[in-house]
């Protein structure tokens, strides 16, 4: 019920569509309903040779043809409110939906599935569009039609209706009954085809690798499993499903039935004319027909209502912690002071503990240590992705949780091992941090990031579009172009993070060089799994286990003969 | 398409089957509205209550009759659709397996998904909705059409006329939103683009700020698709007004000339109201007919799409050959040169060199040089272009696959495991791997020091994409995998990059170590890791500028010598 609520508080904006797709949608079904009963009407005008009252049929064929039109314009204007209302709706729940995943904390992006996120975005939000669309227009209609035939019946005759109301729970009860059987089914058969397109997606992805360790026979096997269960699944519940209508249409014809039974008896004692016992029996047919539309319409909005709580529960997710009325980062020195920080992902999992750095401007600071010590966790910190347990981090005296988050990252330009590009030309993806760059700064910039060369034998140079998460360049190539983008931006300090692990030897001494002079006068940090690139830092900091264990510049820690002069001598003794 | 009709063996009983007893159903259906007459006519007419009794239970019957026979129609068409559909499947799957990588690549692999998922669905869906439906509208239009010539041939001319408009209307507005609908699924496409670009950079995003930007750009996507949605709509929503209103103008016209006709004595009050109900029967059954159609269309471009796949074979000729050890050399290349299909230029040209029992084989170059070209062709994924690959002084292509590829085995650069435990993963490499193997494999690959730690040791579960390890976690179990069969030649393709020098340093020990008979073909950008093998193969630009030891290549090839003085300034 919450749910509906809140996708009504969405629709509220378009009330006018509303109220038009209702005001039509009674239009067009009471001109439905009058149909038949003008063709009736007409007809009885024609009684047989030479007793056709043609004056009178031209009358009601006239109101005919006019109600015809009527009902058929408003039935196009109200499909066309409900088409209007239902899109723009969704519209409006998807762009708050986009909008909250950019004020959502990191954390609550990296610890949900990506895909689920893309899904609830598109899957589910048509789920809701769909059912707001048709199933707006067939409940409606239908409950107009089921209305409108109940209150002709009893004008005709109230007891016949009385037969026919107390009888429509039994035709309601069967489809409820087996919507409820197969909805376990469609569930059932909906997990195993979920899981059966996670396994091909998966095999075929890794079609190189089957190939390599023969693996075609196993993963057949698997994949007949899960076919056959899912051909069972799937035969089980689309034959419950398929039960219903002829299920429905049983009970209506046995409410068919019993009408035609006490109808014939009340007529044979005179009580109703034969006339009318014909227009009650067809009413009879037409007012069980909507309640098989309902049913069919019931089971898809239970399924929209169920999309809509998935979308509903990311909107509400908690924001970011506000920091509009926070001061901007003012004039950063590129001073840096971590200060007894504590922190962990899941709080069971202690990672970093009382880590304290003090940078100097201008300093570079290579951290180094195995994987899964906590470096990247640095840098999480530090760009405010995650905010820290305990203890704080000074950014030329300020503390940054005190300041704009985006005053603060604006300071730092990051160049990450995930190379991140977007669909789109070369040139945007280089000024993505400056979109109002001129032509020549980003040559320029691709130009200092060795990017230059190869942009220039591409087949649109700078215009070239590259496709989602730039699938047609290399991993270097891919790395030169993000490094063009903070080339471009100059930012007062630097982050690389495994910044050139993709790149061969050749290009990546070109990108050192460009580094070089980048870093001049900015406060770097570096994280290198090779330690020869930072032998010339001022601050090594070498952690393990989330903890910094030694620090100092190279020549002092290959003298204290601990952890890094044996990371160090095994490296090079290769 | 026709292709695929081998597939419905055993099922095709149901595809007449199903749609009999639709028609039974249908016929049962049409039975009912005589019934009522006759109530009308004998019963209240003669005051027979018994007989209004009789004929009211002999329409339950009919209807209970209907109702068994309807059942049957629906079981079967869905036994048929998802005994075909698996068959299908079972079918593609297997013959997707069967493709060598030339034509997996020119496929994709996205299509390839799409089409083993989706599209089996659709021609599932079709065939199910096909036995339930095609056979009962068509057989009311025509029933109808017939009964209503043969009341009154003049009177049906106008029935013949707006039928067609019917139909064709109803084509018209299908075939001018189906295109449209397909268009707006891109649109739709791209919002799902922007979404997972916006969640893939979260971090470069918001380290830029743009936060804003990237909304701006999802609500023009999201206006544009509204819109379009909006137009579409616009389109379909004519279809119920226009044929409920073509219908009801005809049904008007046929009482208007029908009112002549009774007058002169060529037809009665009653055939008039016969006429009526067909027109409405038949109004109906088309545009039952016409959402039929759009599950057809789906199922026919499906059909067609799978169709194409099954049409594509393998390119690679398999050998009927196992590989044998004798005295030559384990792998011998001559003169080989490859060019990727479609592509312009070749990917390596000429290469020549042999590597015996035992031997460490070093390839270095820069990225594009042809490395990794030369790494897929050893385990023959692709067939060289010219030239010739030797095993043990045989032709590749002599041997079977299968041994090949146990024989020669190799760790790509971009670590994947599938879903599973390790052990799983583990055998992938040696079906047959007993756990102390599998340990002995990861203790090889420096894997052993994380898995010990895991609750579940060697049974931890995988998950899909191997999401819960790292990268150089998932690194060392792709080196694992590789090295439980003790292959006669081990692949290293850069394989270490995510790993720490110490740990690097590590396996590669263990590696000459623990498998003293291996040939190794290490790849590589850095000279130091090559310093120690026996020869080294420099790569430039797909040609071999240099062969030989570290120290020769270090006075003959100026390439190397480049590499080294770089590395060596590094350090």
């Amino acid at each position: 019920m919450d749910t509906l609520r809140k996708i009504f508080t969405y629709s509220k904006k378009y009330r006018k569509n509303l109220a038009a797709a209702i005001i039509f949608a009674v239009i067009g079904v009471v001109c439905s309903l009058l149909v038949p009963i003008l063709t009736g009407k007409a007809i009885d005008c024609i009684v047989g040779k030479d007793n056709v009252d043609f004056g009178k049929t031209a009358v009601i064929l006239g109101i005919l043809a006019a109600s015809v039109v009527t009902g058929g314009i408003s039935q196009w204007i109200m499909a066309r409110h409900t088409n209007t209302l239902s899109y723009l709706t969704t519209r409006d729940i998807r762009i708050d939906f986009f909008n909250k995943l950019n004020k959502v904390p990191i954390s609550y992006i990296d610890r949900n599935s990506k895909g689920d996120f893309v899904s609830r975005a598109t899957n589910d939000i048509e789920t809701v569009s769909d059912a707001l669309t048709q199933g707006f227009t067939q409940f409606f209609t239908g409950v107009i039609t089921i209305a409108g035939t109940l209150a002709f019946m009893f004008v005709i005759d109230f007891r016949i209706a009385l037969i026919v109301i107390v009888l429509t729970p039994l035709s309601l009860a069967a489809a409820a009954l087996i919507t409820k059987f197969s909805h376990k089914a469609f569930t059932r058969q909906s997990h195993i085809r979920g899981e059966l397109s996670g396994f091909s997606d998966e095999m075929i992805k890794n079609h190189s690798i089957i190939e390599a360790f023969c693996y075609q026979q196993t993963a057949e096997e698997r994949f007949e499993s899960l076919n056959s269960e899912f051909g069972e699944a799937g035969l089980k519940a689309t034959f419950l499903s398929s039960i219903s209508n002829p299920t429905t249409r049983f009970v209506n014809g046995m409410i068919y039935a019993l009408v035609a039974l006490t109808g014939a008896l009340r007529a044979v004692s005179g009580n109703i004319s034969v006339g009318t016992l014909v227009s009650f029996l067809s009413y009879a047919n037409q007012y069980t027909k909507p309640f098989n539309e309902i049913s069919g319409v019931v089971t898809e909005l239970q399924n929209a209502i169920a999309c809509a709580e998935r979308v509903f529960k990311v909107i509400a997710a908690e924001n970011e912690s506000d920091d509009s009325t926070l001061p901007e980062l003012s004039a950063p020195d590129g001073s840096v002071a971590f200060d007894n920080i504590d922190f962990s992902y899941v709080p069971e999992k202690p990672l970093l503990q009382d880590i304290n750095i003090s940078v100097k401007p201008g300093q570079r600071v290579a951290i180094v240590g195995p994987t899964g010590c906590g470096k990247t966790t640095l840098i999480n910190l530090l760009m405010r992705f995650y905010d820290t347990t305990d203890g704080n981090i000074i950014i030329s005296g300020q503390n940054i949780k005190e300041i704009k988050r985006d005053s603060l990252r604006e300071c730092f330009g990051m160049v990450l091992q995930e190379t991140w590009l977007f669909k789109g030309t070369i040139a945007d993806n280089i000024s993505y941090g400056k979109p109002d760059a001129t032509e020549e700064e980003i040559t320029e910039a691709a130009k200092a990031a060795y990017a230059h060369s190869f942009i220039k034998r591409l087949p649109d140079g700078y215009k070239t579009i590259i496709s989602e998460n730039g699938g047609n360049l290399s991993q270097g190539q891919k790395q030169l172009l993000t490094i063009a983008r903070i080339m471009l931006t100059n930012p007062p300090m630097l982050i690389l993070d495994e910044a050139t692990s993709n790149i061969d030897i050749r290009t990546e001494v070109k990108i050192q060089q460009a580094f070089e002079k980048l870093m001049k006068g900015k406060t770097s940090f570096i994280i290198a799994h090779r330690l020869s690139t930072i032998r010339n830092t001022d601050l090594i900091l070498v952690m393990k286990d989330g903890n910094i264990i030694e620090h100092g510049n190279h020549n002092e820690l290959m003298k204290k003969n601990g952890f890094y002069s044996t990371l160090y001598m095994s490296a090079s003794a290769v | 398409m026709k292709s695929l009709l081998k597939y419905l063996d055993g099922y095709k009983k149901y595809l007449f089957l199903g749609p009999f007893f639709k028609l039974l159903e249908a016929v049962f259906e049409l039975i009912i509205p005589l019934v009522t007459a006759k109530i009308i006519d004998v019963g209240i007419a003669e005051k027979d209550k018994d007989y209004i009794i009789k004929m009211s239970l002999l329409m339950i019957l009919l209807g209970l009759a209907g109702l068994c026979f309807a059942l049957i129609c629906q079981y079967f068409a869905a036994k048929c659709a998802f005994g075909f559909g698996t068959a299908l499947r079972k079918a593609l799957y297997r013959h997707i397996n069967s493709l060598s990588r030339t034509e997996t690549e020119k496929l994709g692999v996205s299509t390839l998904i799409t089409i083993l998922t989706n599209d089996t669905n659709a021609v599932q869906t079709g065939l199910n909705m096909g036995i339930r439906l095609a056979t009962r509208s068509p057989f009311l239009i025509i029933g109808a059409a017939v009964m209503a010539v043969s009341i009154d041939p003049v009177l049906s001319l106008i029935f013949l006329i707006a039928a067609p408009i019917i139909a064709f209307v109803i084509y018209k507005i299908m075939s001018t939103t189906i295109p449209m609908y397909k268009k707006n699924q891109n649109r739709l496409d791209r919002i799902s683009l922007l979404t997972n670009e916006n969640l893939e950079g979260v971090r470069v995003i918001r380290a830029f700020s743009r936060q804003e930007e990237e909304k701006a750009e999802f609500k023009k996507a999201s206006e544009d698709f509204s819109a379009h949605s909006i137009a579409v709509g616009k389109i379909s929503a004519f279809l119920n007004p226009v044929t409920f209103m073509i219908m009801n103008l005809a049904v008007s016209l046929i009482i208007w000339s029908g009112g002549y006709r009774v007058n002169t004595g060529n037809l009665t009050q009653g055939d008039i109201t016969a006429f009526v109900n067909y027109m409405t029967q038949i109004s109906l059954a088309l545009i039952v007919l016409a959402g039929l159609i759009v599950y057809f269309n789906k199922a026919a471009a499906g059909a067609n799409r799978i169709a194409d796949i099954f049409s594509v074979t393998s390119s690679m000729k398999d050998g009927d050959e196992d590989i044998t050890e004798n005295d030559s050399p384990v792998i011998e290349f001559e003169n080989v040169s490859f060019r990727y299909a479609d592509a312009a230029e070749s990917s390596v040209e000429n290469i020549s060199f042999s590597l015996r029992k035992g031997e460490v084989l070093g390839i270095i170059g820069g990225t594009g040089s042809g490395k990794s070209t030369i790494a897929a062709l050893l385990p023959r994924f692709y067939d060289a272009t010219s030239g010739s690959i030797r095993i043990y002084g045989k032709d590749i292509g002599k041997y079977k696959l299968s041994s090949v590829r146990r024989f020669i085995v190799s760790v790509p650069q971009k670590a994947s495991v599938i879903s599973g435990t390790i052990a799983d993963n583990i055998r992938m490499g040696k079906p047959d791997a007993t756990d102390s193997e599998i340990i002995k494999a990861l203790k090889t690959a420096q894997a052993y020091e994380f898995v010990e730690k895991l609750p579940q040791g060697i049974n931890s579960p995988v998950l899909q994409g191997g999401k819960n390890f790292s990268g150089g976690q998932k690194q060392r179990l792709t080196i694992a995998r590789a090295v439980v069969s003790e292959p006669g030649v081990l692949i290293l393709d850069d394989s270490t990059s995510a790993l720490d020098m110490n740990t690097d340093y590590r396996l590669r020990k263990s590696i000459s170590e623990d498998l003293p008979d291996t040939a190794v073909v290490m790849i590589s950008q850095r000279a130091t890791s090559l310093k120690n093998a026996d020869k080294i193969l420099v790569l430039d630009d797909g040609e071999c500028t240099g062969f030989g030891t570290h120290d020769e290549l270090a006075e003959t090839s100026p390439l190397y010598k480049e590499i080294i003085d770089i590395q060596k300034a590094g350090e």
